[in-house]
């Protein structure tokens, strides 16, 4: 690791002006990601402003009736938070399903959302890679990819988004608040974390030095009836392969309202709008649910490695509904 | 879409001290005991307690977050050593496996790793041993009088690898541990 500098910040505005005033400045947060890839060279910052002290932990309710998470909150205690688990299970599941306990109790929930991605020849440090060295070329895409991405790839890259919280977040039509030197500002999820398309080294739309403040979470009475499904390589402590975050309401037996999104199978977190459009109004059933998933993932790009992802997925997303569709809570 | 507030004003917008990137003095806290050390802000905890102050307990075995070796506790949490900065635990208490035992004793779950020879080569111990007391203090191991669940205890050991797999006398140590803290 190349030598840092280090400050710790003791109130939100003075950490953004110490980042923005400097090119090679980075925020330090639960360092899992930031102390992990500075140390094998990917990251290159020289200058930490630890953000661990800033009153940006906690859950709170909205007066609209939804949750506003501070950036700072540790996955664990979002995961174990009661308002959490029993508005939003798909969150807590997705939190859960992630990384190892030790990382979660480090790792904070905005850290998450700007976490790298996993792709080998990106956390090398010397391949080819258009999202670590911008026109180095894709080493993925003649490489080995069976854990890379089939929907919103480009031809520049195809590194799948590696985050669980995102996918149900995106499910959920979160938004991000954040705080630069003019002031605040909030995105919608769909607009926070961008495919890669010309441009795989941008994946947000952060100014250098904007700080991620919290992650509001609209209210969505759906969402207590809500899974957030993983399938895996090993049974505990990997990345997806494949990942559903799915709510579903039926109302005399057909579905009422559906939220779906996609993990480890795309660029972004996947907002399955296609099928959710076809299963809204439709009948609650098997056949309904396998046309509306390969309807989502006609558009598919696969490579020989990671072909079987589009059936995977196609299956996870059925099985998810028809484990929703027969729990009581989702009827009405 | 992004919506637009002004900035609060009155808002210090002045940058806190920076220390480094040379070694700079980081007071610890470790076990209890007080250590100074003169090192550069990029060197990690496990380093610091391993090179620093002596306590090799903690072991370094993928210094990349994924096997779990090197766990210790900063405040009540399990933590990955090899991904936390020494100066990002100043003020804070850290413990690791030499400060288990107290007063000669060996603690609970150091007694029923030894009972179920819940070990062989002992590189992963320290670091198993540290999460298996945070497992327990954090419910995964039952509530008091309540069997434990031998399923619950793998996922919330899943942070710490052992290349011996001794994973059932592991679980099982836990288990017994978990009856007498
Ligand atoms: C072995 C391993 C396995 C993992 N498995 C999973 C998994 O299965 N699922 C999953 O979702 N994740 C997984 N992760 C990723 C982990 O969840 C992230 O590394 C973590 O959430 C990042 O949060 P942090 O607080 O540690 O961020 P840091 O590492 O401190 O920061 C990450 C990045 O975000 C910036 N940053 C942090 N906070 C802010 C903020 N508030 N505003 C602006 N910028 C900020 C930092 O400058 C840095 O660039 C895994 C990680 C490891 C090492
Ligand atoms: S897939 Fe993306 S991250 Fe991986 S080598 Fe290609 S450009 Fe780099
Ligand atoms: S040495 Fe820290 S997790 Fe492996
Ligand atoms: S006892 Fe040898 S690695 Fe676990």
């Amino acid at each position: 690791m190349r030598p840092v500098s280090y400050a710790r910040a003791t109130a939100p505005a003075e950490a953004v002006a110490a980042v923005a005033a400097d090119p090679g400045g980075a925020y330090l947060a639960g360092g899992t990601t930031a102390v992990d890839l500075l140390r094998q060279n990917v990251l290159r910052h020289d200058r930490l402003v630890d953000i661990g002290d800033l009153p940006l932990a906690g859950i709170e309710e909205t007066p609209a009736g939804g949750l506003r998470i501070g950036a700072l909150t540790r996955m664990s205690d979002a995961a174990a938070h009661p308002l959490v688990r029993e508005r939003f299970p798909l969150i807590a599941e997705a939190l859960e399903l992630g990384a190892s306990p030790q990382l979660r109790a480090m790792a904070t929930m905005g850290g998450n959302l700007l976490q790298r991605v996993r792709c080998a020849y990106y956390r090398d440090a010397v391949s080819p890679c258009n999202k670590r060295e911008p026109g180095t070329g894709c080493s993925a895409l003649g490489g080995i990819n069976r854990g890379h991405a089939i929907l919103g790839t480009s031809e520049h890259c195809i590194a799948t988004h590696p985050s669980d919280l995102a996918v149900a977040l995106t499910a959920l039509d979160a938004r991000v608040h954040t705080l630069r030197g003019a002031g605040e500002r909030s995105f919608h999820i769909d607009d926070f974390l961008l495919p890669p398309g010309d441009t795989p080294h941008i994946e947000n739309p952060l100014e250098h030095g904007e700080l991620i403040t919290a992650i509001e979470v609209p209210d969505t009475p759906t969402a207590r009836t809500s899974r957030y499904l993983k399938i895996r390589d090993r049974a505990s402590y990997e990345f997806a392969l494949t990942a559903v975050a799915a709510t579903l309401r039926l109302e005399n037996g057909r579905i009422s309202g559906v939220r779906l999104a996609l993990g480890g199978v795309a660029t972004t977190p996947w907002r399955a709008r296609h099928a959710e459009r076809l299963l809204l109004g439709a009948a609650a059933e098997p056949g309904v649910f396998d046309e509306a998933a390969r309807a989502e993932l006609a558009e598919a790009r696969t490579t020989p490695m990671n072909a079987f992802k589009a059936e995977l997925a196609r299956r996870a997303v059925v099985r998810v509904l028809r484990t929703l569709a027969a729990t009581p809570e989702g009827q009405a | 879409m992004t919506t637009h507030k002004p900035a609060a004003r009155g808002q210090a917008a002045t940058a806190p001290p920076e220390r480094g990137p040379g070694p700079v003095p980081v007071p610890l806290i470790v076990n209890d005991v007080p250590y100074t050390l003169d090192i550069e802000p990029r060197v990690s905890l496990l380093s610091a307690l391993r090179d620093g102050c002596g306590l090799t307990g903690a072991k370094r075995g993928c210094d990349q977050g994924t096997c779990g070796a090197c766990t210790v506790w900063v405040e009540e949490r399990r933590v990955l050593s090899c991904l936390t900065l020494a100066i990002a635990c100043e003020g804070r208490r850290v413990t690791t496996v030499e400060g288990l035992a107290q007063g000669g004793e060996l603690h609970p779950m150091q007694e029923e790793f030894i009972a179920h020879d819940a070990f062989q080569c002992g590189y992963c111990t320290p670091g198993q041993l540290m999460s298996a007391v945070a497992l327990v203090r954090e419910g995964h191991a039952g509530a008091p009088g309540e069997e434990a669940d031998p399923a619950e205890i793998s996922e919330w050991m899943s942070g710490n690898l052992c290349r011996c797999a001794a994973y059932p006398h592991l679980t099982a140590a836990i288990a017994a541990a978990a009856k007498r803290m």
